[in-house]
């Protein structure tokens, strides 16, 4: 019980749970209503004919009051980057600058409908140039499409990409090769491309093992997926050779970017050898990741691929066109959404590409890789370290040792953390270490963050070894404790239902 | 730190990066800028822009000029809603995982939907999903498409089926609706038959005779909807859907340039296990107490890795937050009384501008708050001359697709007013 109350998060008290808002207010009560009518009413019955709505559906009955007082709870029971370190791995959970969060709200932006016609959206134009030549000149690949809205749906566009140049040269392919470190989200966008995955072991160090990429490249292979700096946190130094490697059975290199922010200014995708890329705007561009979104996951591609990326990008007019105008790649796949991306999310990190400069952002990676190499450095003698070696941006701890000799998961070092005021790290992944912890603290944590951090995660191993069961029924102190989460699955309840 | 880390400077750890794929230069971009600077230049660029919202649009086509009630931004604001990660640690993210939990409710609500998950990134990728989701299903590829969905959606749903898992028919539409005579004869060994009504041109569609020719044929039913008409209109569960999906950027969501908006998706129990994305569910912690986490993870990308539901590892949680506090906030009569207002508002304008006689009606369909008419000159002069007067003169569908060729759609919200609409249709007359 002494360590329940030690580590309870400074602040405001702890809130526990609320009742849905569904369950709130009274029957009569509401907060925004429609303006009186100023025109003939229609009769719905009439104007919509047997479509006209019988049953009405519920909602919530509730005041602003209510509504604000509602938020504001359910707010107090999340943790945001706002609330404290935050260190996922592979997430990149920098500090969210307030000024792209204004920004995005300008009335310019914010209230643009995406059929106006060209002339009266060049701002936005000139934006998104902006911000395609940026990333143009971060990756080292000149073609970029901002449409995709996610990582994951930026691989799968690209996917798309080496499908229809591929397919256009005669020459269509059925596999896609990919590491077995490699995030879910690549095998699943391979096989919603309609292509098979072959997955390849890693070395022992994590690197690609080049000869199992040899054995599993041929002439009906589409693709190689990496994610370099890889999913433990190395940058693979033999990345040239195997970007050649791919090149040489007419197979693309595709580089997952949910680590740029490792070598933003160091080194480029292009230059390793890549044919495309998806950089993921939420992860190293500082836009907020939302609770799992919007986020935006452009595509950068070879200049020779550029005439199949999705429709529109944008470019400079030409001669009696307006300054910036919407343009067709001749080749186009198509549309991977509607209209031209997630926007606002665009603005925000178009704001970040200019408040930082070109020495900014290389500064961003400097930092955030020595940042992670102080962190290794302080932990590494309460945890095992796999790969005890100079790491990029982030970093994998294995508990594999405590769970050994104390019983203790790394599941229960993850909990105990919340009780110390922080987010746990990505756990359980890379799927090649057991027991992984993989740390990012990104940049923007300041030094005595990043000790307060490592004092917690080294105490939270003391306790451990002397006190395995509290860490067994950690957390104590978050406003709801560990949950039945195959309940959950077992027996769904996804809404809400009147009492009875 | 370099003294902790054991080099003497950054570059040090950068050694692995070999000499060939080394970046020798700077980057070749701007310096950075100061906050000053930069407020100055980012208000330059959105005043190059001119706001649909700052002068009198009727502009639609999927992205809609709804008011949104202050109350919406303002809970959008709390940085632990958006400096958040997706809610994988349960114990901390009550609030987005409560949140969610109840957007899903509100989109059963309006669809009539057993179940709905957390949001997807728009109407036309979740359009997309829910047609690979009925092949996984019924085992079968064929998709038959009503063509008088959103040319936009269309071609997104194309470029997904390029990869050959899902083939679309398309069927023509005739008279801006889609035939149900078409949709029967090409529905055998189909997965689905999708049909949106409203559809791109407004037009309410029969939706009963298509579900029941998909169910006749072992198909599922998909019915895209939009999310403002469900308020007064019959959910399509009430016609057989199997899976409803929609864009809801008009729940709450600024147009902003068409993105980010969300894209949500429900359906029937029975398929809750094949569906995409996130789900939502709730549970008890070991005190007993409610709890909601993120469920059915198994369909799931980071578990099922090439065998997952979909490759979508994300949702758009924040504007599913907004879209839940909007539902809040109008309520069922606020709901009801600005579709009804909306309506009311499109049935004005369209009369009026057929008086005119600059515009025809092109057929004579049911419409809720969008109508297509044909006008007598060139569309995009038009358009340009009424911009210059303050006005954004709906859409050009034609732009969209040639199949609308000398079409105009036009959208009418209930932020229209009587003296708005009279103004615009004096500056038509002038024309």
């Amino acid at each position: 019980m002494t360590e329940k109350l030690a580590h309870t998060p400074a602040g405001a008290p702890v809130r526990g749970p609320r009742a849905l808002i569904y369950d709130l207010g009274a029957p009569e009560s509401s907060c925004v209503l429609a303006p009186d009518l100023d025109v003939p009413a229609v009769q719905l019955d009439a104007v919509l004919g047997g479509t006209a709505r019988v049953t009405a559906p519920r909602l919530p009955h509730v005041t602003e009051l209510e509504i604000m007082r509602h938020y504001s709870h359910l707010a107090d029971m999340n943790f945001g980057v706002d609330s404290g370190l935050y260190p996922l791995g592979s997430c990149t959970m920098k500090y969210n600058p307030r000024i792209n969060e204004d920004a995005c709200r300008l009335e310019g932006f914010a209230g643009l409908h995406p059929l106006q016609p060209a002339d009266t959206i060049q701002g936005a134009l000139e934006l998104m140039h902006g911000l395609q030549d940026a990333l143009a000149q971060v990756s080292g690949l000149p073609g970029v499409s901002l449409q995709p809205a996610a990582g994951a749906h930026g691989e799968l566009t690209a996917l798309m990409v080496f499908r229809a140049a591929h397919t256009g040269a005669g020459d269509p392919r059925r596999k896609v090769v990919i590491p077995d470190s490699a995030h879910g989200t690549n095998p699943a966008s391979v096989s919603m491309c309609g292509y098979e995955t072959v997955t390849i072991p890693s070395g022992e160090d994590g690197m690609v093992d080049l000869d199992a990429l040899r054995d599993a490249l041929d002439t009906d292979v589409a693709a190689f997926m990496l994610t370099n700096p890889n999913t433990v946190g190395l940058f693979d130094s033999q990345i040239l050779e195997i970007t050649r490697t791919v090149h040489d059975v007419g197979a693309y290199a595709y580089c997952d970017g949910a680590n740029m922010n490792a070598i933003l200014g160091k080194t480029r995708p292009g230059d390793m050898g890549f044919d495309a890329l998806h950089i993921n705007l939420h992860k190293t561009f500082s836009t907020p990741h939302g609770g799992g979104g919007p986020g935006s996951g452009p595509v950068c591609v070879t200049e020779g691929l550029a005439r199949y990326l999705p429709a529109p990008v944008v470019r400079r007019g030409i001669e009696g066109e307006p300054a910036y105008v919407p343009h067709t790649p001749e080749a186009s796949i198509g549309a991977v959404r509607s209209f031209w991306g997630n926007f606002g999310v665009l603005v925000r990190a178009y704001a970040y590409v200019r408040a930082l400069g070109g020495e900014g952002l290389t500064e961003v990676a400097e930092q955030a890789v020595l940042s992670a190499n102080y962190l290794k450095e302080r932990l590494k003698g309460a945890f095992d370290l796999p790969f005890d070696r100079v790491c990029m941006h982030e970093f994998v701890l294995s508990g594999a040792s405590l769970r050994r000799e104390y019983g203790v998961r790394t599941l229960d070092v993850a909990k105990r953390l919340l009780d110390y005021g922080f987010h746990p790290p990505t756990v359980y992944f890379p799927l090649i270490v057991e027991e992984a912890l993989m740390i990012e603290p990104t940049e923007t944590e300041p030094l005595d963050a990043l000790d307060a951090f490592a004092d917690a995660l080294i105490a939270i191993a003391g306790e451990a070894a002397t006190s395995p069961d509290m860490l067994h029924d950690a957390p104590y102190t978050t406003p709801v404790r560990r949950l039945d989460e195959a309940r959950a699955a077992r027996d769904p309840v996804l809404r809400w239902r009147p009492r009875e | 730190m370099l003294r902790a880390v054991g080099v003497s400077e950054v570059d040090e750890l950068f050694a692995d990066v070999p000499a060939g794929a080394r970046l020798e230069s700077a980057l070749d971009l701007p310096s950075g800028m100061g906050e000053i600077e930069l407020t100055t230049h980012l208000r330059a660029l959105a005043s190059r822009n001119v706001a649909a919202t700052s002068i009198v649009s009727f502009a639609g086509a999927g992205c809609y000029d709804h008011h949104i009630p202050s109350v919406v931004d303002h809970v959008l604001r709390r940085p632990e809603f958006f400096t958040a990660y997706t809610p994988y640690q349960p114990e901390v993210s009550q609030g987005t995982l409560q949140a969610i939990f109840e957007y899903q409710t509100g989109i059963c609500e309006l669809t009539g939907m057993d179940v709905s998950n957390a949001s997807m990134y728009d109407g036309a990728t979740a359009l997309a999903e829910a047609s690979f989701m009925a092949a996984r299903v019924t085992k079968r590829h064929k998709v038959v498409v009503s063509g008088a969905i959103h040319p936009g959606w269309l071609t997104v749903l194309r470029t997904y089926a390029a990869a050959g898992v899902i083939e679309p028919v398309i069927i023509e539409p005739v008279q801006g609706l889609t035939p149900i005579e078409a949709v029967t004869a090409a529905v055998a060994d189909a997965a689905a038959v999708v049909v949106a009504s409203p559809n791109f041109t407004g037009s309410i569609e029969d939706l009963a005779g298509p579900g029941a020719a998909a169910h006749d044929a072992g198909a599922l039913y998909v019915v895209a909807s939009n999310p403002i008409l469900l308020g007064v209109m019959e959910p399509p569960a009430s016609f057989g859907a199997d899976i409803v999906v929609g864009e809801g950027q008009s729940l709450g969501n600024a147009m902003s340039l068409g993105g980010p908006g969300l894209g949500f998706f429900a359906c029937r129990q029975q398929f809750v296990r094949q569906m995409p994305g996130r789900l939502v569910g709730r549970t008890v912690d070991v005190d007993g107490n409610d709890a909601y986490v993120l469920t059915l993870a198994t369909r799931e990308q980071h578990i099922r890795r090439e065998k997952a539901t979909s490759n979508i590892c994300s949702n758009h949680a924040l504007n599913a937050l907004a879209a839940g506090a909007y539902l809040a906030a109008v309520g069922v009569e606020g709901l009801s009384g600005i579709a009804r207002s909306c309506v009311a508002k499109a049935h004005y304008l369209r009369e009026e501008l057929l008086k005119t006689e600059r515009f025809s009606a092109p057929w004579d369909a049911l419409f809720g708050y969008e109508f297509a008419l044909r006008f007598d000159g060139d569309v995009d002069s038009m358009r340009r001359e009424l911009f210059e007067r303050g006005y954004l003169a709906g859409v050009d569908a034609g732009e969209l697709d040639a199949r609308y060729d000398g079409l105009v759609l036009f959208a009418v919200t209930e932020k229209r007013t009587r003296a708005q609409i009279d103004a615009f249709v004096a500056e038509v007359s002038s024309l």
